[in-house]
């Protein structure tokens, strides 16, 4: 062989080696649909980044697989009374800086996701009052009592006072900042993980925190986070093996990855309910050819709506199996008693007489709105309302629209335009009051502003309101979801809002990996094992 | 020549600001930035604060004014998503761009020429008449179609080729070059010739179709009479006079091969500007999409400019008629 053969067989033999050679066991390879846009966790509250802040981050509790609260940098904490709360901080532990944890820290974090800027003002009530006990203990002092006051902290992770303030981040780094802040591109918390390169929208490597206070229950020593916005090449990367675990999997790519061999869908229930709402607080509809009145103040067209949509359908076209039908407007892994509600058939002949008795033998038109690019199968989902819609006369008018557009729209500060929509929501302190306040609750109340701010429907019941405060301060469980059952029923029988689903998590991951998937569909790759090779 | 190039620098500046107007008249109309920057549970006096604080609500007029004021002084804001500045992210997305679009180009002349320059001197061999089939599909495939087709076929069939990614880089200064390793030069062959593909058939059609027409010509026919060597005539003479429209294209297309990389970089996600840009319409970023609209309106004004000047390099006549403008 000449010289320039055998420089030619060692490139052939070595771009096979590369080729061939497979990933290190314990590099996991992830990648989302969406990206990891800042750093800083008190910037953007969704599911995806706080999801991966948690893997470096930890609040004072946490939740385990099953969304149990679970203790975190707290110990321990106790109801001195309804309105005082204590936590007892877990000593020796680290930030990754080395600093160490302390009733300081919870003190700065508690006002820094309470000041300008952060998009976790909800999670912690602004009138509660951290108090410092010793190094520590902290003290919480509350108004009045709130019974949730842990469960909305969710996503509210503990950050380390010294090192903000060394660093000029002692406020957190506001949607409208002119200067980048070191928050937003470097962490510090006390997690199992360390972010050891972090390239926004491009790539984000993760190595182990050997100096963890916990047991990990994974067996990585890094996570390289790769976002994939294309849906076919995300489904390629996982099928080529080049990544591990992708979050979602388009449905209509699911039996192709489970037909593969090298990768399997994990599909589960998600927290999120995807409803329809109808228009009733306006005297006249804005997109509709009924003028001077508005059909959806009458009860019986409302119901007529309901009983026109066959969400059984729904599920087996246009989910494809992949749907919980929901009777209720909260998931039923949130509610104790939602096994006692149970959805109303569809019912054609009965739609179709309420809407004669209503005085719209005939239907009517009605323009519908509808994001096609937020949820699963959003827009086909609103095309088959469309088609059951029909069949009761009414000509309902789709837009479809990108979710920049369509939430610039339909939301408050765009003045609620719309007359027909598809939502879907997940409460934040995965707590029945939060949909009773937010999407159930009457618009403009002068005392509570926020209270139905996310009730584009206009829907108002003064009861339910009156029982959804008494939910908010009652301590008592049994109690408390009696009266969650009863304001649940007073919206059922106003036909406040068509329920249709809780749409599946579809996580794609990889034979050599074993994952835990929760409801919350936040990927956490700390309780990850993959398979050695 | 001065005259000639300052006069179109004017010009310039006046395509430039006519993308900034169409460009900020546009961008009412791609939603509320606002929506894509908090969750949905945010309160309306929160959104209400975050608008005004980025001066959303001030006259279109005003917010132009502000900020071509802040271009000019090569300030372009801050990303909504990312809260960083717009300069730094365009500066760490450029080298993946352009070391795509520039071997995208390099293999589509390369390629282009070779087959252009055959299929008209041998029009009848059956080699010409594939070429021909392949430029008919380079044509009228669309783009992401031919990606997703070669990750099919290199990367999960096969497995010899990355499906994303640019592998590894290395950082050169501020640039960051994926063409020193062996992992960043295989993940370039795909986005390569999927976004090189329609320029090659372009130019091999056009190569093609200039070189038959020359080759027609009376200096032909006098170089061949005066007994010139084929080679000669054919390389010396007639492929020489057929690269002035060869290199406008080329050069106008390499302006549309950084502008219109968007879909290929998303195909790949390869992590250029035209991926940050289509990430930044989809989240209503308008501190990038106006920066991105800016630059690639800049490219296309400085290879305008660039190719005219060429122009002069090949073909002296022009050089006469530029220093005595009529």
């Amino acid at each position: 062989m000449s010289v320039r053969q055998n420089l030619l067989a060692a490139i052939v033999a070595a771009m096979v080696a590369v080729a061939a050679s497979p990933a290190s066991s314990q590099v996991l390879r992830y990648a989302n649909q969406g990206e990891l846009k800042s750093l800083d966790p008190y910037t953007l509250k969704e599911t995806t980044t706080i999801a991966h802040h948690a893997h470096v981050y930890e609040g004072l509790v946490g939740r385990d697989k099953d969304l149990k609260i679970v203790p975190a940098l707290a110990e321990s904490w106790e109801t001195l009374d309804p309105t005082h709360w204590r936590f007892h901080l877990r000593k020796g532990v680290k930030f990754h800086n080395g600093d160490p944890f302390t009733a300081d820290d919870v003190l700065f974090s508690a006002d820094r996701v309470r000041a300008n800027g952060s998009n976790f003002l909800s999670n912690v009530p602004g009138d509660a009052k951290f108090v410092k006990v010793d190094d520590y203990t902290v003290d919480v002092m509350l108004s009045a009592p709130n019974p949730i006051l842990i469960s909305q902290w969710d996503g509210w992770y503990i950050m380390d006072k010294k090192w903000s303030e060394e660093h000029d981040s002692i406020a957190p780094t506001p949607a409208s900042a002119t200067t980048p802040s070191y928050a937003a591109l470097h962490e510090n918390g006390t997690g199992p993980f360390i972010i050891e390169s972090h390239q926004p929208g491009v790539k984000t490597v993760f190595k182990v925190n050997p100096n963890w206070w916990g047991k990990p229950e994974h067996n990585l020593k890094e996570i390289i986070f790769t976002p994939i916005a294309s849906d076919a090449t995300r489904v390629a990367a996982l099928l080529s093996g080049e990544v591990d675990v992708i979050e979602p999997v388009p449905i209509q790519d699911i039996q192709r990855v489970n037909a593969s061999g090298v990768a399997t869908v994990m599909n589960g229930p998600e927290l999120r309910t995807i409803f329809l709402g109808m228009d009733q607080a306006r005297d006249e509809l804005l997109y509709s050819n009924v003028k001077g009145k508005n059909p959806f103040k009458d009860i019986r067209v409302r119901e007529a709506f309901y009983k026109a949509i066959d969400v059984d359908l729904i599920k087996n076209r246009v989910m494809r199996g992949l749907s919980t039908p929901s009777a209720l407007m909260i998931a039923p892994q949130l509610f104790a008693l939602s096994k006692d509600f149970t959805r109303p058939k569809a019912d054609i002949d009965g739609a179709k007489k309420l809407m004669a008795e209503a005085g719209y033998a005939d239907g009517f038109e009605v323009t519908m709105d509808c994001p096609n690019d937020r949820y699963v199968n959003d827009a086909a989902i609103c095309q088959a309302v469309v088609g059951m819609l029909a069949r009761i006369g009414v000509k309902v008018d789709l837009l479809a629209q990108p979710k920049a557009q369509y939430f610039g729209k339909v939301l408050k500060p765009g003045g609620y335009k719309t007359s027909f929509y598809l939502l879907g929501w997940t409460p934040a302190s995965q707590d029945s009051h939060n949909v009773l306040h937010d999407i159930l609750g009457c618009r403009d109340d002068p005392k509570d502003p926020t209270r139905g701010e996310a009730n584009l429907a206009g829907y108002c019941n003064k009861e339910l309101d009156a029982l959804a405060d008494k939910i908010l301060v009652e301590s008592d469980t049994a109690k408390r979801d009696q009266m969650i059952k009863q304001a649940f029923e007073i919206a059922i029988k106003d036909w406040a809002y068509i329920p249709l689903h809780q749409q599946a998590l579809s996580w794609g991951v990889s034979k050599k990996v074993k994952l835990t998937q929760r409801a919350d569909n936040q990927v956490l790759l700390y309780w990850a094992t993959k398979q050695e090779e | 020549m001065l005259a000639f190039t300052l006069r179109r620098m004017i010009q310039a500046i006046g395509v430039m600001l006519a993308v900034g107007i169409i460009a900020f008249a546009m961008f009412r109309f791609a939603g509320d930035p606002v929506n894509q920057m908090v969750s949905i549970d945010t309160s309306a006096a929160e959104r209400a604060a975050i608008r005004k604080s980025l001066g959303l609500d001030d006259p279109i007029i005003v917010e132009f004014a502000h900020y071509f004021a802040n271009a000019a002084q090569f300030k372009f804001g801050v990303s909504y998503q990312f809260r960083l500045p717009v300069a730094d992210l365009l500066k760490e997305r450029m080298p993946a761009t352009l070391e795509l679009a520039t071997c995208a180009t390099i293999l589509a002349m390369v390629f282009g020429i070779l087959m252009g320059v055959y299929s008209a001197l041998r029009r009848d061999t059956l080699l010409a008449k594939a070429f021909q089939a392949i430029s008919l599909i380079g044509i009228s495939l669309p783009t992401f179609l031919i990606g997703i087709l070669l990750i099919y076929l290199f990367s999960v069939t096969l497995g010899w080729l990355p499906s994303f990614g640019r592998g590894e880089v290395v950082k050169i200064g501020w640039w960051s070059t994926g063409l020193l390793t062996l992992s960043g030069l295989k993940a370039l062959i795909m986005p390569s010739i999927t976004l090189g593909l329609f320029q090659m058939t372009l130019i091999m059609r056009l190569v093609r179709a200039e070189m038959l027409e020359v080759l027609r010509t009376d200096y032909i026919r006098f170089a061949r009479a005066r007994g010139l060597t084929t080679r000669a005539i054919h390389f010396g003479h007639a492929l020489k006079n057929t690269l002035v429209p060869v290199i406008t294209v080329t050069g106008l297309q390499f302006g549309s091969v950084i502008a219109f990389a968007i879909i290929t970089e998303t195909v790949f996600q390869w992590p250029g500007m035209g991926l940050l840009f289509v990430q930044a319409v989809q989240n209503v970023d308008i501190p990038i999409m106006a920066a991105y609209l800016l630059m690639v309106s800049l490219i296309f004004v400085t290879i305008n400019l660039v190719v005219d000047i060429l122009y002069t390099v090949v073909d002296p006549r022009l050089r006469a008629t530029i220093s005595r403008p009529a």
